[in-house]
Order: structure tokens, then sequence, then C-alpha cells
């Protein structure tokens, strides 16, 4: 076998023209398969990462995976509110170190407002649990301060010192709550999580532009000029949810079963990583398929390259004749070609890694920008290497076909070949 | 003394049913080189493959150095032609993408024996090669990058190497002008002397046959050719 192996590898690239073709068809392929596995992975990572400080969310009682998803990455159904006397009642409790409370549905030009207490600055973590950086001006004090994420502030143009409305609502046409108008306080560093496409702005401020609103509508006849909201109690009647940090994880189910069995309403609290493990179940068939796809087109690929070595093998007839000669056996011409697609197989499969981390450093930044997917250039994780195998696999079991084909050829022509 | 390199004995191969070669007795001493010939189609190529173990005859005996090719299996034959069996073909003898060195070297590279025999085998293959009057700078280049006559002495290097006891050459001037022919002829002789190789020459060149110890026709010992079908 040894001498094959040289003999295989320089017959190949004598045949390079053709050959490369195919192969960079292959490493395309496993382009497009690992990058699939990827993106599921930051995806998945990016969902962990925009948590990573809550030990539970509690809201109103109703879907765990829906709460999970309107609270933290504003997505999906607004969910029943819970009163403020629970969120307060809620940061009484012994085990309890903090509480973020979380009023949802508002928006400005498409971002989410959120409305929180200055507890979100202090203790919303993200990604490794880096907590939360002001980039520009200060975190918000008064009424009417707002903090941009880092996206919506890039997006629009803001900066401190800008003025913005809200609209009631996340459409396009939803009425503006145009008479009180909020001052951009301060601009947060990217984190790559859903927190850089919102709007926060205080629960006072969230309260007070609804003074004069009741059921999605401002009250008619009744107009409080900003001026005057000070006036009012501003302390919030209900919110969306509340993200808890404990003081030890140990007490998580505890604390759960304490809010399940809430007395003054009923409540949930959902843990963070329960509820992902839902998401991914049901997210799990859709990328099922987005892999078969891949896989699908990997099989092409491999055909290709098929297709490519059977088309060689008359005119290498004379070759193959002359290995016999100097004696190579029939099954020495199989394993010349198995070889053979073992290589290409495996160069393309290294070609497709090599060019998905040259994608990942040139459009990673941009992708992350947007999409808030960090697609990190790292060595292959376990999952992919067990791609990579499958891809090779393939590859060696295609190559049969062309092995079997020289192998018959081989034994038919013995030293002189039909030509 | 040893065994004949060639022994056959009322050997026949049939080619789908019908006989196509049918030879009562043929020998080859070791050292000796014989010349056969005949037209094309008389079986000159079916001859080559019995001889090398690619095909195996339906009856008779067929020995060489003394062993039955057909008692042995597929790959031991395969392994016993890349032990001691030297081939030379018509034309187109070399890998092309390898390097004239690396062709001459592929026996080597197949058989322990050879390797062994050869000693040091790139020391063997130069001087093969020099001995073929092939200049040093060719030996790093393409195979398919030089002239034909060149290709078969580099093929006849490669039959050599490692001194087979059976050098088989089929046409292997037919290629080659009148006046390049006897050169490589005598180059050939000359080489398969020196290496103690037996060589069988097959062509339908009866010009080339005086240089031999012994001229046979195929089709006068072949009895198949006598019915043409």
């Amino acid at each position: 076998m040894p001498p094959l192996i040289g003999i295989a590898a320089r017959s190949a690239w004598n045949r390079r023209a053709s050959l490369s073709l195919t192969v960079l068809a292959i490493a395309l392929s496993v382009l497009m398969l690992l990058g699939v596995e990827r993106m599921r992975h930051a995806l998945r990572a990016g969902f962990e990462q925009s948590v990573s400080g809550a030990d539970l969310i509690v809201g109103a009682r109703g879907s765990p995976l829906q709460l999970m998803l309107y609270a933290v990455f504003r997505m999906g159904e607004t969910t029943h509110t819970m009163r403020w006397a629970s969120v307060t009642a809620l940061a009484e409790h012994p085990a309890v170190a903090w509480v973020i409370p979380v009023s949802l549905g508002d928006s400005h030009r498409g971002f989410p407002v959120l409305g929180t207490t200055p507890a979100y600055f202090e203790h919303f973590r993200h990604g490794d649990r880096r907590a939360l950086k002001i980039a520009q001006g200060r975190p918000f004090e008064g009424v009417f301060d707002a903090v941009l994420g880092a996206e919506v502030a890039e997006a629009l143009g803001y900066r401190p010192g800008s003025r913005i409305t809200l609209a009631h609502g996340g459409g396009e046409l939803a009425p503006e709550h145009a008479d009180k108008p909020f001052t951009v306080v301060g601009v947060l560093s990217r984190t790559g999580t859903p927190v850089d496409r919102t709007v926060h702005i205080s629960l006072a401020g969230m309260e007070a532009i609804h003074l004069d609103w009741q059921g999605g509508a401002p009250l008619p006849g009744t107009s409080i000029p900003a001026e005057y909201v000070s006036k009012f109690d501003l302390t919030p009647k209900a919110v969306t949810a509340v993200i808890l940090g404990l003081k030890s994880r140990a007490a998580v189910f505890a604390v759960q079963r304490h809010v399940n069995a809430f007395r003054a309403e009923p409540l949930m609290a959902v843990l963070p990583g329960v509820a992902l493990s839902q998401l991914w179940q049901v997210m799990g068939h859709g990328e099922r398929a987005l892999l078969a796809v891949s896989a699908l087109v990997v099989v092409v690929g491999l055909a290709g390259l098929v297709a490519v070595v059977l088309a060689s093998l008359n005119e290498r007839r004379r070759e193959l004749a002359i290995l016999r000669a100097v004696g190579a056996r029939p099954h020495g011409i199989l394993g010349l070609l198995v070889i053979e697609g073992l290589g290409l197989t495996l160069v393309g499969a290294l070609l497709g890694f090599v060019l998905l981390t040259a994608l990942s450093l040139a459009a990673g930044p941009l992708i992350e920008a947007r999409l808030g997917l960090a697609i990190p250039a790292t060595l292959p994780t376990a999952s992919e290497f067990a791609l990579l195998a499958g891809v090779i696999a393939a590859g060696v079991l295609a190559s049969l076909l062309p092995g079997w084909r020289a192998y018959r050829m081989s034994l038919a022509d013995g030293l002189t070949p039909r030509t | 003394m040893a065994a004949p390199v060639i022994h056959i004995a009322d050997l026949v191969f049939r080619w789908g049913g019908t006989p196509c070669l049918d030879i009562a007795s043929f020998h080859l001493k070791a050292g000796e080189k014989a010349f056969l010939h005949g037209p094309s189609g008389s079986g000159k190529s079916t001859l080559l493959n019995l001889l090398a173990g690619v095909l195996v005859p339906a009856a008779g005996e067929l020995a060489v150095l003394g062993q039955a090719l057909p008692r042995l299996a597929g790959a031991a034959r395969d392994r016993f032609r890349a032990d001691h069996v030297g081939i030379v073909f018509q034309q187109f003898n070399l890998i092309p993408y390898l390097s004239v060195l690396d062709n001459v070297l592929l026996p080597c590279r197949f058989s322990k024996l050879r390797q062994e025999r050869a000693g040091d085998p790139n020391a063997a293959a130069a001087r093969l090669l020099a001995h073929l009057d092939l200049e040093r700078t060719l030996w790093g280049r393409r195979a398919d990058a030089l002239s034909v006559g060149q290709q078969q002495r580099v093929a006849a290097a490669r039959a050599l190497i490692g001194h087979p006891e059976l050098v088989i050459a089929d046409e292997p001037t037919s290629a080659l002008d009148a006046e390049r022919q006897a050169a490589f002829l005598e180059l050939l002789i000359r080489e398969c002397d020196d290496a103690g190789s037996a060589l069988l020459f097959v062509s339908h060149d009866r010009r080339l046959a005086s240089r031999f110890d012994r001229v046979l026709a195929l089709p006068d010992i072949n009895r198949a050719g006598e019915r043409p079908s």
C-alpha cells in the first residue's frame, strides 16, 4: 500500500485541472455544512449569553417559553403583566439578591422600548457574565431620560442629547407619545445580545407616558403635559416580568416553588436554561432540515467527484496496466482509487474549513452587528469534527465506485489494455 | 541445473470457449535470449499475460522458475511477477507523471526482493540509466517529456532493475526507427546479460532475430493458430 499513496498523490496532481474544480465543489459544500452548524451553535450561544446572569425569570402564569422569549429577547407575543406589589414582595425574599423589573410594549422606530430600574445597569449580565458598560453618557436618572443599545444609536445616528419620541405598541402605524419626548442620556457598549436593539427608559418614564392613556389610545379630553407628570405618582402598577438574581444558586428551586405558589396573583418562575431547552426542541426540526439540505449539497459535491474520477478512468487504462505489470494487485488498483478519493475529500474538507475560518474573520463582525450572532474563527468543535469525519467517510465510500470500475478494468485488461 | 525460466507443456488457453493458444512445448533456459515472432493476432499478448501470471491457462503446464503459476492465487501471482519478471511494452511504458528515476524504481516499490537484489535502488537505477545512455539531466524530468526512444530505454531500465530472472519485451522497438532499433536491442541484450536475465523478445520484425540464441515463430508452436476460426 505505501507506494500507492505517493502514486495516487502524483496521479491526482497530474489531473489537478479537472480535479481542482470538484475539490472546490466539495470545499464549498463543506463550508455550507459547517457554516450551518456554526450558525446553529452561535444562535444557541447567543440565546444563552443573553441571560447569563439571571437565575429566574418571573412573570404572569402562562407559557414559560413565551415569557422568556418576550421578556429577554423581545420576541413573540406580549404576555400578561404582573403587579408591582408582587415585584416588591419578591425583592424582599431572603434568598433574592436583586430584581430587575422589565416593562415592555412600546417601541421607537421598530426598536423595542424597555422600562426598568437602575438595577438593570448594575446587575444585568450577558456573554461570559459581563456587566453592561456605558459607552457614552450616563444611566438614566430623570423621568424622560433614555439609554440606547449600541445598535439603536448606530442605526438611527443618535448620541447623548438626541430627542426621541416613543410609539405605543410595536407596529409601524402605532400612535406616538409625541407630547412627551425623551432625551438620550447614554449609549451602551455593544453586547451582541438583544440589549443592543433596545431603548431603555425608567419605569417612571414608562408610567408617565401612559398617564393619560387607556386601552392603547390617548384618553379623549385629557392631556397631561410633560412638565406636570412629576405631580403624579409614577410608581408603576404593573410590569411585564422580573429578572431575579439569587444570593445562592442552590436556592433556585425553593424560590421557584415560592413564586409558583404565590398567593396574591398567579405567577410563575422560569429557569432560563429549562425554557431554552424547550426552545431548542421546537427549533430542532428546522435545524435538522437545514442540516439535511447541507448534507445533500455535500452528496452533490461527492457525486461530482465520482463522475470526474470515473470519466478519467478510460484515459488511465494504460497507467493502470503499467502498475499491474510492475506488480500492483487488482486490489491495489482499487486501493489507489480509494486513496485518491480519500485524499481529494480530505483536501476539500480542509479547504472548506479554511474558507469557513476566512469567512468568519472577514464577515464575522458584520454578522455580529446585524444579527447579534457571534461566529468566532475557532478550531473545529467536536460536532464539527464529527461532520468532517462524516464527509470524509462518505468520500471514501463514494470512491469505492470508481475503485470497483478500475478493479474490473484491470482484471479484464491485464497487461494489454483495450484502448 | 536449476529449473528452466519458462516451462510450457500442452498449454491451452481459451477465449470465450475457442482455444486461442495451444502450445505443445516451450522452454527458456536461464539467461537464454529467445526471439519469438508472429503476426498480430497470433496470441502473442495472450502468451505474455499468461507468463506474467495475469491470465491463467485452461489446461496444461505453465511454470516460471519452476513455480507452477496456475497453482498460485491471484495475489501470489502478482507478487511473483513483481519479484521475478520485468516487462517492456511496445510503447507508453511509463507512468507519465512520475519522473524518469521514479519510473525505474517502481518495481522496487512493489517488490522487496527486487529492492534487496538491487542493493541501493537509487544507485542501481542510476547505473542502469547511465548504461542505457540516458543523461543524468533527464532523470528528474517527467517521463512523458522524453522522446519515444528515450522512454523505451527507461522502460528497459525498469524491467531490469533488481535482476529479475525473466524479461519479457513485447514489440519494444516497433515505435523506433531502424537505426535506433538496433542500438536499443544491443543495449537490452547487453544489460540482460549483465543482470543474468533470460529474455523473451516478441516481435513481428524478423530483421532483429539475428542477435538471439534462439528464434521461434509463434504460429509454428501454437497449434490453435493452425485452425483459424
